[in-house]
């Protein structure tokens, strides 16, 4: 597909941080209701990244009110305002299904050491 | 019935998406249009009916047969790959050497698309007739994807002329109606065909005015 890297590059985001399963986001989703439009914050675990260029989608997952909600985006939608990554995961797989199993403090992920500044 | 057509010849690239305005996303075929080359108006004067031909496509000028270059050269063009005739009722707004690109189709509009499909080899009634094929269990024996009974027996004897059966599927010439044209780039001669076209990417598509659109949709007189 790479006859059309060029018309794609004209939809890809820049802004988008680096993020990986595991890492919990906040993402500030544009709602529009009738002629207005706010900011909605939809903060949770990503659990996975498919695909590649244009096509590429995340899927977060949060536990609201005792009911696990999933929601798929793509990367480079406009309808994500901003994208902040508040912790960075510890996790050995690239899909995190198993955390749908668990719930309460099973499904905690362990937060990702830093690596400190070498001496 | 004769009506005004646009035309253009032009290649697959392929498929990918893009969002719209509302920042839906959109599934696309991207084809460059053209630069397309007019080489021959027909009026009703002369051949008894009005159509422009139209070429596309880059060939080695050594390769090209003399009666063929000839009629390039006439055209004041240099020799294309391919050549195609299209009836329209302004065929006499045309004129020799002209070119046709992306620009000659607008945002919005429908139009139909042709190509030749991709190549399925020998293809069983199932994949090629929609047949429903023979049952899973209940007895059944290795005929599962058989197209069953062909026709009665001792009257007429014989199977009736264009039976569905398994055959050479794909490969031939196809028409896709009324799809839309969701972006037109006229620097790059690209349109942006909403869906899928015939054929594979590179094929060669012919993309025209939509034919089959109701008046009071803004169809063509």
């Amino acid at each position: 597909m790479h006859t059309l890297d060029s018309l794609d590059a004209a939809s890809l985001r820049s802004d988008i941080p680096d993020f990986r399963p595991g890492d919990t986001l906040k993402v500030h989703v544009r709602v529009v209701e009738g002629n207005r439009e706010r900011v909605q914050i939809f903060q949770g675990v990503v659990i996975r990244r498919q695909n590649g260029g244009i096509r590429e989608t995340f899927t977060v997952r949060k536990v609201s009110f005792g009911v696990g909600v999933e929601r798929t985006f793509p990367v480079h939608t406009p309808i994500i305002s901003r994208i902040e990554v508040v912790t960075r995961g510890d996790v050995r797989r690239a899909k995190l299904y198993y955390l749908r199993d668990l719930r309460g403090k099973a499904a905690k992920i362990k937060e990702k050491r830093q690596p400190t500044a070498a001496r | 019935m004769e009506r005004k057509i646009t035309g253009v010849l032009g290649e697959k690239l392929g498929m990918t998406q893009v969002f719209d305005a509302n920042n839906r996303i959109v599934p696309v075929t991207v084809v460059r249009a053209g630069p397309c080359v007019v080489t021959q108006v027909r009026t009703p004067s002369t051949d008894g009916y009005s159509a422009v031909q139209l070429a596309y496509g880059g060939v080695d000028p050594r390769k090209v047969t003399k009666p063929l270059a000839g009629h390039f050269h006439r055209a004041g063009v240099p020799p294309r790959r391919h050549v195609v005739e299209l009836r329209t009722l302004d065929a006499s707004e045309y004129s020799l050497g002209q070119e046709i690109g992306a620009g000659a189709f607008s945002p919005g509009q429908l139009v139909d698309i042709t190509g030749t499909s991709k190549g399925k080899g020998f293809a069983g009634g199932m994949k090629r007739h929609n047949f429903s094929g023979l049952g899973a269990g209940h007895g059944v024996e290795r005929k599962h994807r058989s197209p069953g009974s062909i026709g009665a027996c001792a009257t007429p004897s014989r199977v009736f002329r264009g039976t569905k059966m398994a055959g050479h599927m794909g490969r031939a010439r196809t028409t896709t109606l009324n799809l839309i044209v969701h972006a037109v780039d006229e620097e790059k001669n690209l349109l942006l065909i909403k869906g899928a076209v015939p054929g594979p990417t590179g094929g060669l598509l012919l993309v025209r005015t939509a034919v089959k659109v109701p008046l009071r949709k803004g169809g063509l007189q």
